[in-house]
C-alpha cells in the first residue's frame, strides 16, 4: 500500500489532519509523573502544542507561494514536523486534563482566548500582508533557536511523554534552525535589496523576543517537568549573534518589546489581532461540518 | 528469532518499499504469547504519515500469518536515527538509486551545533559512483530525503539524510 492509499483510505480516516491518522500516542507509556499537578501539566503541554500548531499553520500558508519549488517543499516539511509535535503535545494535554478532549477537540474547538502560543508563532510574516519570505525566515530562525534550547532541556524532564517528544523534536528543530540560518546568511550577505529585506524581517520579529523568555507561573510551578524560559536567553542570544555576524546584519537595537495587555500575552490567552483570522481559517471546516470525513 | 518477529520484519516501509521495517530500524520489539503479538515501532519523524500505514501493514501481515491478536505500540524514546538502518538496508537503498545516509556515530553531549553552511558530506552518486555531487535541496519528496545532483552523470538523485 502506498502513502497515497493512506490518504484515500476510508477506514479510520478522520479528515482533521488530512490522512487516516490514528491517535498519535497509541501504545506510548502514558503514566502521569507522581506529584505533578494535572492541570498544570495540561496547561504546559497546551503552551508547547499551540506554539507548534500555530507556526505549522503559518508555514503551511507558503505552500505554492514560496520563491522556488524547493522552498515550498522545505517549508511544508518543516510545518509537517511541527504538526507532528503538536499532535503529540495536544494529545498529552487532553490526557493530563482528563476531561476527554482529544487533539482535534483542542485544535479545532477552542476559542482564541484558550490558545496558549507565544505571539511570535501567530504574527503575519508573509506570504500575505505583514511580511515576505525574509520575514518568515527571520521568524523561523528565532523560533527554532528558542524552541531547540527549550526542547534540549526538556529531554531530561520528569514527564516521560514530554521528554520523549522533546528528544525527537530536538533533531527536527536542529535542521529547521540550520535551514533558516542558512537563508538569513544568504539574504543578509547577498544583494543590497536582499540585505535590506532581511534586516526589515528581523526588525519585524524582534519586538516578540521578550515574550519568549518571560516565564508564566505554570512554567515555574512545574519545576522538574517544565523549563524556565528565562534560562534560555543566553543560549538563544549566542546563536542569533553568530548567525547575524555571518550574515553581516546588525542585531536590532532599542526595540521596545511588544506591548502586553495588563501584563498578559500569548501564554495567558491574550493574542494579537491576526489570531482570530488564523483560527477562522484553521477551524472553520471542522466547525462547519462536525465529524466530517473524506 | 520468533515466527512473529520474522513476519513483522518482512513488512515493507510504505514510502521506501525497498526496505523492510527491520532494515529501516523502526521495528523495536516483537513479543508473542499464546497467539497474541505485541509489536513496538518507533517513528522516523514526528509528523511522518507512514507510521499509521506501518501499523496497519503489521497488523494485517500478522493476522494473515495466523496470529489471533495483534497490538502495535509506539515508542518515542530513544529517538530513531538513520544509524539504525541496517547494512543490508544501506545496500538496498543504493541499489534502488537512493544514496544511503552516512553513519553519524554517538551523539555528542552539549548544545546542538549550528551549521551555517551545509556540512560537507561525501555522498556518492548511486548511479555512477562519482563523489562529485551537490545538494539541490535539503527537503525532498519525503521528510527523510534530500535531493542531490551528480556533476559527472548529471542525474538528480535522492539521499536519505542523516538524522
Amino acid at each position: 500500500m502506498s502513502a497515497y492509499d493512506g490518504l484515500v483510505d476510508q477506514e479510520d480516516a478522520h479528515w482533521a489532519f488530512g490522512t487516516g491518522f490514528s491517535e498519535p500516542l497509541t501504545g506510548v507509556d502514558r503514566e502521569l509523573p507522581e506529584g505533578v499537578d494535572r492541570a498544570d501539566l495540561s496547561a504546559y503541554c497546551l503552551m508547547l502544542g499551540d506554539d507548534a500548531l500555530v507556526l505549522a499553520q503559518r508555514l503551511a500558508e507558503w505552500t505554492s507561494r514560496a520563491p522556488e519549488l524547493e522552498e515550498d517543499v522545505a517549508l511544508a516539511n518543516i510545518a509537517l514536523d511541527l504538526l507532528g509535535q503538536a499532535r503529540m503535545l495536544l494529545t498529552r494535554a487532553g490526557e493530563a486534563e482528563g476531561a476527554g478532549r482529544d487533539e482535534d477537540a483542542l485544535a479545532f474547538l477552542r476559542e482564541e482566548r484558550e490558545f496558549r502560543n507565544v505571539h511570535l508563532a501567530e504574527i503575519e510574516c508573509g506570504p500575505f500582508a505583514g511580511g515576505d519570505f525574509a520575514t518568515t525566515v527571520a521568524r523561523l530562525l528565532v523560533f527554532s533557536s528558542w524552541k531547540l534550547a527549550q526542547y534540549s532541556r526538556l529531554r531530561g524532564g520528569a514527564d516521560p511523554v514530554l521528554a520523549a517528544v522533546a528528544e525527537k523534536g530536538v533533531k527536527e528543530l536542529a535542521y529547521h534552525r540550520d535551514h533558516a540560518a542558512q537563508w538569513v546568511v544568504r539574504l543578509g550577505d547577498g544583494t543590497e535589496e536582499s540585505h535590506r529585506r532581511m534586516a526589515a524581517g528581523l526588525a519585524r520579529v524582534w519586538p516578540h523576543l521578550e515574550e519568549l523568555f518571560t516565564a508564566h507561573p505554570v512554567e515555574l510551578r512545574l519545576a522538574g517537568v517544565a523549563v524556565d524560559p528565562a534560562e534560555l536567553r543566553s543560549e538563544v542570544d549566542g546563536v542569533l549573534d553568530a548567525v547575524l555576524a555571518a550574515a553581516r546584519l546588525e542585531r536590532p537595537v532599542d526595540v521596545p518589546p511588544a506591548a502586553r495587555v495588563g501584563g498578559r500575552a500569548g501564554r495567558d490567552g491574550v493574542h494579537t489581532e491576526v489570531m482570530g483570522y488564523l483560527l477562522a481559517e484553521m477551524q472553520h471546516l471542522h466547525r462547519s461540518l462536525p465529524g466530517a470525513r473524506w | 528469532m520468533s515466527a512473529a518477529y520474522e513476519v513483522a520484519a518482512r513488512v515493507r516501509d510504505p514510502e521506501l518499499p525497498v526496505l523492510t521495517l527491520a532494515d529501516l530500524g523502526v521495528l523495536r520489539d516483537v513479543t508473542e504469547s499464546g497467539g497474541r503479538v505485541s509489536v513496538t515501532i518507533t517513528p522516523t519523524y514526528s509528523g511522518c504519515p507512514a507510521l499509521d500505514e506501518m501499523g496497519a501493514d503489521l497488523r494485517r501481515s500478522l493476522l494473515e500469518a495466523g496470529f489471533a491478536e495483534v497490538e502495535v505500540r509506539t515508542s518515542l524514546s530513544p529517538a530513531w536515527t538513520t544509524d539504525w538502518i541496517s547494512e543490508d538496508g544501506l545496500r538496498k537503498l543504493r541499489e534502488a538509486g537512493i544514496a544511503p545516509p552516512s553513519r553519524l556515530g554517538p551523539r555528542v553531549a552539549g548544545p546542538v551545533p549550528l551549521n551555517l553552511v551545509p556540512p560537507p558530506r561525501r555522498v556518492s552518486c548511486p548511479r555512477c559512483g562519482s563523489a562529485r555531487t551537490a545538494e539541490l535541496s535539503r527537503f525532498g519528496s519525503t521528510a527523510c530525503k534530500a535531493l542531490r545532483r551528480c556533476a559527472d552523470c548529471d542525474e538528480p538523485f535522492e539521499h536519505v539524510k542523516e538524522i
